[in-house]
């Protein structure tokens, strides 16, 4: 089972089991992780579970589809480590992988 | 200590669990639901899981194993009967009696019925709980010519879904437009257009006297002299907020469950959140009672916290969604609160937004297919911003940020 490293913000560290199959942002309200309010349920419809993901993580990503990067760009805590977290399926690949979590969802 | 009971298990419900054991409290958590599931997600049952695009398990707010994991008594099948608020406790049909310190009234909605001739015929579905959509995905099967009676945004998602798979598709309207409720003439018209052009036939200013069957069912939709032949119906005609319990208990309700903007009812141990509320929203000024999800779960947050004593005030700009074949709507706020409105982008395209303004001030969106638009009215809501550059796709969203 792949385990996913949620940092908050304040830095406080969560690491959870995550299912294959689910999103990264389905580990994080599975398992009470603060900060991912997830509002639409993963419809890519509120960015509302704006992560930040570093470089050598972000490569082992699927790309951000048209409709994740234009939630994306209008972010004003955007930057090049963003993606939002119902989008990125969890797999074996991504054992281990660090989720860091922006201070405010908008 | 009795500990908090919830009453409903819908999304504010779920979002209570998790909020209340998210802020460290232990005590005891029962949560009461008349449904046979774990609280989960409705938007999708008249999209993606009518389409059967995905199943029982995307559609709950947070697995089933949560509940029993994080010390959560989740009672489905409950109705509750009563709430007795000098001994503060709710009872349930089974004669079952719960005790609780605070309560969160999460009732949610009903489908408003239809009381009409032949309204009792087998073929005739409501949509709003998995088991009605269960329901209706299995009449889809035999089904060729579907009639939805209402076009608002639950008839018009279905009315989508049935197309692709392939049934004649007939949407009945009272108004003289589809979406009166809830848009303007010209959302209106860009949706009707879509329907149409899709090949659902809507007719409009068309009221239904009565429903037509053989056998005990369903065979025809009676419209004035006009008839719709459907061997199923989905009537979609708006929802009732489900206020008995609060009002039975002599909790204030006016539209429903008046709260403050703590989510805190008339009475201080007893709260209340989600489809079932009328609240204050100091954003916009006004009371609100809201059909949405984002205000469920807000409401919810902000319910859980003030319970464990926090003071916390609900105050967020509404925001709703729709999906409709390949088109993504995501609005803000409401339109009919602007005094001009500004296009944004391309309608022939399915990809524009109307901004709407109020003395200069963006108060709403329309956004068809442009996240982009939506994001930045979540931000620019109640900010000056200048139509002419709003409506320029030269100017960059970004730089309206300031």
């Amino acid at each position: 089972m792949p385990t996913v490293k949620f940092i908050e913000f304040n830095g406080t560290e969560h690491t959870v089991d995550a299912n294959n199959g689910e999103s990264i942002m389905v580990a994080a309200t599975s398992n009470l992780v603060p900060g991912i309010d997830a509002d639409c349920g993963g419809e890519c419809s509120c960015a509302t579970c704006h992560v930040l993901i570093d470089a050598e993580w972000r490569a082992k990503l699927e790309p951000t589809t048209d409709t994740e990067e234009s939630m994306l760009d209008l972010n004003p805590d955007r930057t090049e480590d963003s993606r939002l977290s119902c989008q990125i399926i969890v797999s074996d690949a991504l054992d281990g992988i660090v989720v860091n979590l922006p201070e405010f969802q908008y | 200590m009795s500990g908090i009971v919830v009453i409903g298990a819908g999304q504010a419900a779920g979002q209570a669990a998790a909020s209340l054991r998210q802020e460290g409290y232990e005590g005891k958590v029962t949560i009461l639901g008349d449904e046979a599931q774990a609280p989960y997600q409705r938007p999708p049952l008249s999209k993606a899981y009518l389409s059967g695009e995905i199943g029982m398990d995307r559609v709950l707010v947070r697995p089933e194993n949560f509940y029993p994991d994080k010390d959560i008594d989740l009672k489905t099948n409950t109705t509750v009967t009563a709430i007795d608020r000098d001994n503060k406790t709710v009872s349930t049909e089974s004669g079952d009696t719960y005790e609780y310190d605070k309560l969160l009234i999460a009732t949610g909605s009903r489908p408003r019925i239809l009381n009409i001739p032949g309204s009792d015929l087998e073929g005739i579905h409501y949509l709003r709980t998995i088991a009605d959509v269960d329901g209706i995905r299995g009449a889809m099967q035999s089904a060729t010519r579907l009639c939805i009676v209402g076009g608002g945004y639950i008839g018009l998602e279905v009315a989508a879904v049935a197309k692709k798979a392939g049934l004649d598709v007939t949407v009945v309207e009272a108004m003289d437009r589809i979406l009166l409720r809830v848009t303007t003439p010209e959302m209106s018209e860009f949706y009707h257009n879509l329907h149409t052009g899709r090949g659902v036939n809507i007719l409009v200013n068309t009221g239904v006297d009565g429903f037509e069957g053989e056998n005990g069912k369903i065979t025809a939709v009676v419209c004035g002299d006009n008839k719709v032949e459907a061997d199923l119906v989905i009537v979609g005609i708006g929802i009732i907020p489900n206020v008995e319990l609060a009002e039975a208990a002599g909790l204030e309700c006016d539209n429903g469950i008046v709260v403050d903007d703590h989510c805190q009812t008339s009475d201080p141990d007893i709260y209340a959140a989600g489809d079932c509320t009328n609240h204050p929203n100091p954003i916009l000024d006004r009371r609100l009672r809201l059909e949405s999800v984002p205000n469920a779960m807000g409401q919810a947050r902000t319910a859980c916290s003030n319970m464990l004593g926090g003071d916390k005030v609900y105050s967020e700009v509404p925001w709703f969604w729709s999906d409709q074949y390949e088109l993504k709507l995501q609005m803000v706020g409401f339109s009919a609160d602007g005094d001009t409105s500004v296009v944004r982008g391309d309608k022939d395209a399915n990809q524009f937004a109307v901004f709407y303004l109020k003395d200069g001030k963006v108060v709403a969106v329309d956004a068809v297919n442009s996240p982009k638009e939506f994001m930045v009215c979540k931000q620019l809501y109640g900010k000056p911003a200048d139509a002419a550059a709003l409506a320029d796709p030269e100017t960059e969203l970004k730089s309206l940020l300031g």
